[in-house]
């Protein structure tokens, strides 16, 4: 338990030293930092499903896409959402990720394994042709430009102070995910994902606790999509593609799942490959596929497991030096 | 041997304290470039590229007086991407203005970036109309050096009408950009007395028409098409194919020079309309393509040459401010105040800071041009219409009081 | 809409058909025998159509395209299968071929920074072997953790692959929209009935029967065959009675690459070479899998059909919502049957 402490303590730490030194650093940082933390908290809604309940989605995308469309059409169409009212867009925002997710977990949560994948790889291409071809409401390809972020009192428009804002949310997501996953519920969600039959037995209702956790990581991902909305001030059929979905689950796997942290660690190196890396050399996408190919075959347990990975090393060198010893004829 | 394994080994210390260069004071004028220079859309972003470098080349490194540092970022064919690295161009590099952006949602996303960043943004390929229509007046740092979707496409309406075409079907992809270029068709060759019986929307895309192709209606005149990338190559080849030889007069990507070397002789006599052909019959023009087909080992298509005739206004634009930044708004003055002489003909800026130039109607055509002994196909103009501007002979504010082209705008009156 | 229409629309839809039962027939057996959804299935069809199209270059002839790309990209599907879709065995050469292609990144880095070492070809070349040897060493002190168990790592890992195909592809062929271009007696049309027919269409579907016949006998009356269906049925019961699944899984996934290739090949002709089709592809390759059920070469013909015969109607009489005629089906068909139409649990 002690050491349980000691891990809070230090991603409190990392997470207060983050807040203070991004806003030091040059603007571009800080919008990096900012559209890393919008998608972090998707990539966390994805452990969520992952990590912790054994569900790998292929379509998260979908919640994060109808977040993010809901916020650019109230702004545009109904000019709701500038003011004081970004709250309500934003429990809005949860409100439709959660409810697609609620409307889709029928479909999908009885599905297990591949199968599960594939399903939710079906209904988030569904979203996209919908986000693609509904011209009147999503502006087909053209997308949809926010004029401007909220301002209530506190101007949004000021990078720094978005920053904090999206930095508030993160943590908070983060805090709440931390919360559940080590409530009761959340404990059986792992005990689902360990030994669904067993727990089936002991007469839980595995499939109702499957969609719940489904649809809470709905609500996260909408949320992400009002965020991601205002972080860019676009919205396009881009957001909701199959390699959103596809990045965030890689993202996931690379941080190494069931950590949350990992998720945003994950996050993190993804996007900087991605748009710190691409504007310094032309061969960037060669080393991200590198890293990706590098986590999955050598780090099962993904960058977070790296202490893990080393102390078994470990333990395994001192078995074979003492075995060496053993047989060594003397 | 020995040499290199000393170099070796001192870089390996050096290494360690990498990316650190020190920039330099002098007059420089800093350029930002956004283009796709990694994914799908990776030969695009080559061909933009490589018409502005083409122009810097050929001038020393050089635009108005001032020494230019060209900076390309990828946007990987994103427009989120496209706008984060804007902002990395202009927050980090601080670049003076920032060019490019391909995608016509590429360019919705960037315009804004230039509002609140109060830097200039120059679209040299997205041609999205309202960007210098009807939403213009959000967007003071912003000019288009390219064409406007429909532009083009008026032109081609008033010569289908004139060639005696009293019918036609048309078939246009799925999207904004497919809406722009057959509204703009649509809306000139209905005023001059024809008519679009049939509008076909396959999705972007499309590749296998053999779903619409039978639906083409049989006492069509001509058909209208407007394919982007692949769709392009497909379309013809399949329509004939299916035994239909009926005219086809293309929107201006159907035939464009990124198509047309992977064409098969099947396209030859199909009729496209466009702000530039490769085959425009003008020294200035020969001398361009020879140049760049020289370089980049290709024909450079209108991705090429709208930003190397870019380069070429900055560069007059800088020399009108005396080789000194003026600020943005005064540039875009200087901008709109100059006329050019560009491989794409004569050419000058509109009050809603689009450009002003020809229309060249043009047929495919197999032959041996510029002295070039391979016949290969180009696009031979047939017909020029001088200084069209995006409000084709309505007036800016007749135009500009109809809403944007759209799926159903024009609709469909001789539908059934 | 008079008959014809419905005649040239079905025919249509079949040849199209034709062409996905290609794709999807190898994804099928893949996951049937290995349960890998392959998600580099897309880049392989790409790969195979530029493959033809570098052969077509050097020798002219289009009939030679057709096996000697499907060939070189089975080539490729095996060499992947081997290093990296299992643990065992190679583990000298995958090693290698990770270090050499760190060392290569890594001497690109150097060459960024540090560009007046690193200059001409020969210094890079020096540079990259010491870095491979180096890297070698390293990673040889540490194992790669068993991929076989793990269903997401592998998809994971394809994916990761098909990203590289991709950018390789860009560099090596770059990114034009190129087109196949079979012999002009393919591209004429007959006429039956005053109803056009492509000629091309009617050899795309007397080649899928022709590989659909051939694929059948070879699961049906082969020794082969009937260890490819024990192992589908039941992987470990097949290994207890003997059957090298080893052998088998090196086998399926050489042949599914084959196919998908090959299809590259003649899909090239009538959709284009282009970037972007290996993702353009692999949605619809799934379509027929997830219809006609995993593992199963009939169901992949009749998901092929199906998915023609839909996406062709879908688009010519319901235009707006011509992905959702896609997709929809796919959801509904999951949610009921999750195996799909024809799939064995």
């Amino acid at each position: 338990m002690a050491s349980q402490q000691i891990k809070i303590l230090m991603v409190a730490i990392a997470l207060v030293a983050f807040v203070f030194i991004v806003p030091q650093s040059g603007s571009f940082v800080i919008l990096l930092a900012t559209r890393a933390m919008a998608f972090g908290i998707l990539a966390m809604s994805v452990d969520l499903l992952l990590g912790y309940t054994g569900m790998s989605s292929m379509g998260q995308a979908a919640y994060f896409g109808v977040g993010a469309y809901l916020t650019a059409v109230l702004a545009t169409k109904f000019h709701f959402g500038m003011g004081w009212d970004f709250w309500l867009v934003v429990v809005l925002g949860i409100l439709i990720g959660a409810g697609l997710a609620a409307l889709f977990g029928l479909f999908a949560v009885r599905a297990g394994g591949v199968y599960f994948l594939m399903i939710t790889l079906a209904l988030g291409q569904c979203v996209w042709g919908l986000a693609y071809r509904w011209n009147s409401l999503t502006g087909g390809d053209n997308g949809i430009n926010l004029s401007g972020r909220p301002n209530f009192g506190l101007d949004l428009g000021n990078e720094v102070i978005f920053f904090y804002l999206v930095f508030g949310f993160f943590a908070v997501s983060m805090l709440m995910m931390y919360v559940l996953v080590r409530s009761p519920f959340g404990q059986s969600l792992a005990g689902i994902r360990e030994r669904e039959l067993r727990m089936q037995i002991l007469g839980y209702n595995t499939w109702l606790h499957k969609y719940i956790a489904f649809i809470i990581a709905g609500g996260f991902g909408g949320l992400a999509g009002v965020l991601w909305a205002h972080t860019n001030g676009h919205v396009s059929p881009e957001t909701v593609v199959l390699t959103t979905s596809v990045d965030a689950l890689l993202m996931v796997v690379l941080g190494g799942a069931g950590t949350l942290i990992g998720a945003t660690i994950g996050t993190a190196i993804v996007f900087g490959l991605r748009e710190y890396l691409s504007t310094l050399v032309p061969w960037w996408q060669y080393a991200l596929g590198g890293v990706y190919v590098l986590t999955i075959l050598y780090l099962p347990m993904g960058l977070m497991g790296i202490p893990s990975r080393l102390r078994q090393r470990f333990a395994q060198g001192k078995n074979e030096d003492s075995k060496k010893l053993a047989t060594k004829p003397s | 041997m020995t040499s290199t394994l000393q170099k070796v080994l001192l870089g390996g210390c050096l290494a360690l304290g990498l990316g650190l260069t020190a920039p330099a004071g002098a007059e420089e004028l800093r350029i930002g470039f956004i283009a796709p220079t990694t994914g799908i859309f990776a030969q695009v972003g080559k061909d933009m590229v490589d018409g502005f470098q083409l122009y810097l080349d050929e001038h020393g490194g050089k635009l108005g007086g001032a020494d230019v540092k060209f900076i390309v970022e990828d946007d990987q064919g994103k427009p989120d991407t496209g706008v984060t690295k804007a902002k990395k161009l202009i927050l980090q590099d601080k670049v003076q203005m920032f060019i490019g952006g391909l995608l016509a949602s590429s360019g919705y996303a960037l315009a804004p970036v230039s509002t609140a960043e109060k830097t200039l943004y120059i679209s040299s390929v997205a041609a999205a109309d309202d960007l210098t229509q009807r939403q213009l007046s959000k967007y003071p740092y912003f000019i288009r050096t390219s064409w406007s979707s429909s532009q083009p496409h008026h032109a081609l309406g008033q010569w289908a009408c004139d060639q005696g075409y009293k019918k036609v079907v048309s078939i246009a992809a799925d999207y904004a950009f497919g809406y722009e270029v057959q509204g703009g068709f649509q809306k000139a060759f209905e005023d001059c007395g024809g008519k679009v019986i049939q509008k076909i929307w396959p999705p972007l895309g499309t590749k296998d028409f053999g779903p619409y192709i039978p639906t083409i209606k049989a006492d069509a005149d001509a058909i209208f098409s407007l394919m982007v990338g692949p769709m392009a190559l497909q379309f013809p080849k399949q329509l004939r194919g299916a035994g239909i030889k009926k005219p086809i007069l293309g929107g201006g990507t159907s035939y464009d020079e990124f198509a047309l070397p992977f064409m098969g002789d099947e396209v030859v006599g199909d009729v496209s309309a466009l702000h530039y052909s490769a085959a425009i019959d003008t020294p200035k023009n020969q001398a361009f393509v020879k140049a760049y087909r020289t370089k980049y080992g290709k024909v450079p298509s209108y991705y090429s040459e709208n930003n190397y005739t870019t380069a070429q206004w900055i560069d007059e634009a800088m020399k009108k401010a005396g080789g000194k930044w003026p600020g943005p708004e005064a540039f875009i003055k200087h901008m709109a105040s100059i006329k050019l002489d560009t491989p794409r003909g004569p050419v000058s800026m509109d009050d809603m800071r689009n450009p002003i130039e020809n229309i060249y109607i043009k047929k495919v055509e197999k032959k041996q041009l510029f002295g070039y002994e391979k016949a290969e196909l180009w696009n031979t103009v047939i017909k020029t219409y001088p200084n069209v501007s995006q409000f084709w002979t309505y007036g800016k504010e007749k135009f500009l009081a109809q809403p944007v082209y759209d799926r159903d705008f024009p609709p469909c009156k001789f539908c059934e | 809409m008079n008959t014809q229409f419905w005649v040239v629309q079905a025919f249509n839809g079949v040849s199209y058909g034709a062409l996905l039962f290609l794709v999807g027939s190898g994804l099928s057996l893949i996951f049937g025998v290995m349960r890998i959804v392959n998600l580099s299935h897309g880049s392989y069809f790409l790969l195979g159509g530029y493959v033809a199209l570098s052969v077509i270059h050097a020798t002219g002839s289009w009939a030679l395209s057709l096996p000697l790309a499907a060939i070189a990209i089975a080539a490729l599907g095996i060499v992947m299968e081997r290093l990296f879709l299992r643990s065992e065995g190679f583990e000298v050469v995958r090693t290698l071929v990770i270090a050499l292609g760190l060392a290569i990144l890594f001497t690109l880095a150097f060459q960024k920074w540090q560009p007046h070492i690193v200059g001409s070809k020969s210094e890079f070349a020096i540079v990259a072997a010491i870095a491979t040897v180096v890297i070698y060493f390293l990673l040889n002190r540490i194992s790669i953790v068993p991929i076989e168990a793990d269903v997401l790592r592998q998809v994971l890992l394809t994916v990761g692959f098909a990203f590289l195909f991709q950018q390789a592809a860009l560099d090596i062929w770059g990114g034009n929209n190129m087109d196949i271009n079979p012999p002009p007696a393919f591209t004429r049309s007959i006429v039956v009935g005053g109803t056009y027919l492509p000629l091309y269409r009617v050899f795309m579907i007397a080649m899928a029967i022709a590989i659909g016949i051939v694929l059948w006998l070879v699961m049906e009356k082969t020794r082969m065959g009937a260890a490819v269906r024990a192992t589908v049925d039941d992987a470990q019961m097949a290994r207890g009675v003997g059957i090298d699944t080893n052998r088998i899984s090196m086998f399926i996934f050489a042949l599914g690459a084959f196919l998908a290739a090959l299809g590259g090949v003649i899909g090239g002709a009538f959709l284009g070479i282009y970037p972007g089709l290996d993702f353009e592809m692999l949605p619809l390759a799934f379509a027929v899998v997830i219809i006609g059920g995993m593992g199963s070469l009939g169901g992949a013909a009749i998901g092929a059909l199906a998915v023609g015969l839909a996406d062709n109607f879908g688009k010519a009489l319901f235009p707006e919502i011509s992905y959702f005629t896609l997709y929809a089906p796919m959801v509904l068909i999951l949610a009921i049957k999750p195996t799909g139409l024809f799939g064995r649990e």
